[in-house]
């Protein structure tokens, strides 16, 4: 009986450790949370012309506090547009119909989120409801393209009028 | 020559096949022997709670070395604040699963392998089946189902203490920032990945006892008949192991 007892008590606290491991690793080393349990929520959408490499799980922060997460990208095939789904706190339901949402990059080569910025409207955002405002991600290779082609047309101006220059100057003789 | 091959492959095919009866037979079973609680709580503590100190310790270290090669890494890029991350994906994903598996082979596997092995050198099956007790109900299942359940515990036990190594390392003794290790890790770890690490320690526990108890209860009953099922059943846990591991790497990607 004795033996019996410690045995199964060896093996419960062997159980009950195992499993405190296991909602260690589920709850406290990922963003998720107690999500099943997590507060009360609402989505809205927003279309952008690029997301960037957003991506799902991308805090929405508004003022820089984190106020919902994104859920879902997808792509609108009939206005060529990326249709972003972002799931908002209850908490904060009142961010105006006219706010505007960006994408930004957090510090200079890390992830992207969303930040809202509050507009003027009287109306709120509410479940369902979609963010017209919207400014596409900051897309470093398109800006380093930008940057090379100016760089390569001004140094092309510059060739031209010097080969145009004798032409001219024989004209002026 | 190529008789000799053929004859070798059809073997295999043949233990393959023996395996895969032997696993139905288990699962077949399995709900009667799920009745009897008391005999799988037994095993439990003899597979599972009694390998909790190699685990742990085992754990420990492995994070630590984490830590520290994680470290040097990082830091020549500038960004020792991935630490948490990096060694909590390495854990969870890859090294927790797969190290408590090697190590639940060598510790409870070769325990189970030469028990059994041991009661069918001593004629104790045979025994069983003439006092009508079905010896696979009686002994082998609630020690498979023992390996099973307490092969995830060991892993999530493995991939925490590991995490808790990385931490005492990176953060006590290398002095990255304790608030950006862990929130950047919260960040960047995902669910998936904490699924992809239970399933993977659900499998190698299935895989590692069914290895256990099908060499230990065909174990050719002599000493050593014994030895050789003990042998065969870490060697095989081994390769099947880092097998399924690329398997499901694979399938989770």
């Amino acid at each position: 009986m004795r033996k019996s007892r410690t045995l199964n008590l060896g093996t419960g606290s062997f159980v009950l450790l195992g499993f405190a491991a296991l909602f260690f690793l589920t709850t406290q080393t990922t963003s998720h949370g107690l999500a099943v349990f997590g507060p009360a929520h609402y989505q809205v959408i927003a279309k952008f012309d690029n997301v960037g490499d957003l991506k799902v799980g991308a805090p929405v922060s508004m003022s820089g506090v984190e106020v919902g997460r994104v859920t879902k990208i997808d792509f609108d095939s009939n206005e060529y547009k990326a249709v972003v789904l972002l799931r908002l706190n209850e908490r904060f339901n009142k961010i105006p119909t006219d706010s505007d949402a960006s994408i930004y990059t957090q510090g200079l080569l890390g992830g992207k989120f969303i930040g809202l910025t509050a507009g003027g409207a009287d109306t709120y955002l509410k479940d369902g409801s979609q963010i017209d405002f919207t400014q596409s991600a900051f897309v470093l290779e398109n800006l380093i393209g930008q940057v090379l082609a100016n760089f390569t047309k001004q140094k092309a101006d510059e060739q031209a009028p010097a080969r145009a220059d004798p032409k001219a100057t024989e004209k002026t003789k | 020559m190529i008789g000799e091959l053929w004859e070798s492959f059809t073997d295999a095919l043949e233990g393959l096949g023996s395996v895969v009866h032997f696993l139905f037979r288990l699962v077949g079973n399995t709900p009667r022997v799920l009745l009897r609680f008391s005999l799988i709580s037994q095993q439990i503590f003899n597979s599972g709670a009694l390998s909790l100190i190699i685990i742990m310790l085992s754990g420990l270290f492995v994070g630590m070395v984490l830590g520290l090669q994680g470290f040097q890494l990082l830091q020549r890029f500038g960004s020792e604040e991935a630490l948490g991350t990096a060694a909590t994906i390495g854990l969870v994903k890859e090294l927790g699963p797969v190290v408590t598996a090697l190590l639940f082979a060598g510790r409870a596997g070769t325990a189970l392998a030469s028990e059994l092995g041991l009661m069918r050198a001593t004629d104790q099956l045979s025994a069983m089946e003439m006092m009508a007790v079905d010896p696979i109900q009686r002994v082998v299942v609630p020690r498979f189902l023992g390996g099973v359940i307490a092969m995830p515990l060991l892993a999530g036990i493995f991939s925490v203490i590991g995490i808790y190594g990385a931490q005492l390392v990176g953060v006590q003794i290398m002095g990255v920032d304790s608030g950006s290790f862990w929130s950047q890790m919260r960040s960047a770890v995902s669910l998936s990945d904490v699924t992809e690490g239970i399933v993977k320690s659900f499998v190698f526990g299935v895989a590692c006892s069914l290895i256990a108890v099908y060499q230990g209860y065909y174990a050719t009953p002599t000493a050593e008949g014994v030895g050789r099922a003990t042998t065969t059943t870490v060697v095989t846990s081994a390769v099947v192991i880092l097998f399924l591991d690329y398997l499901i790497t694979a399938a989770f990607l």
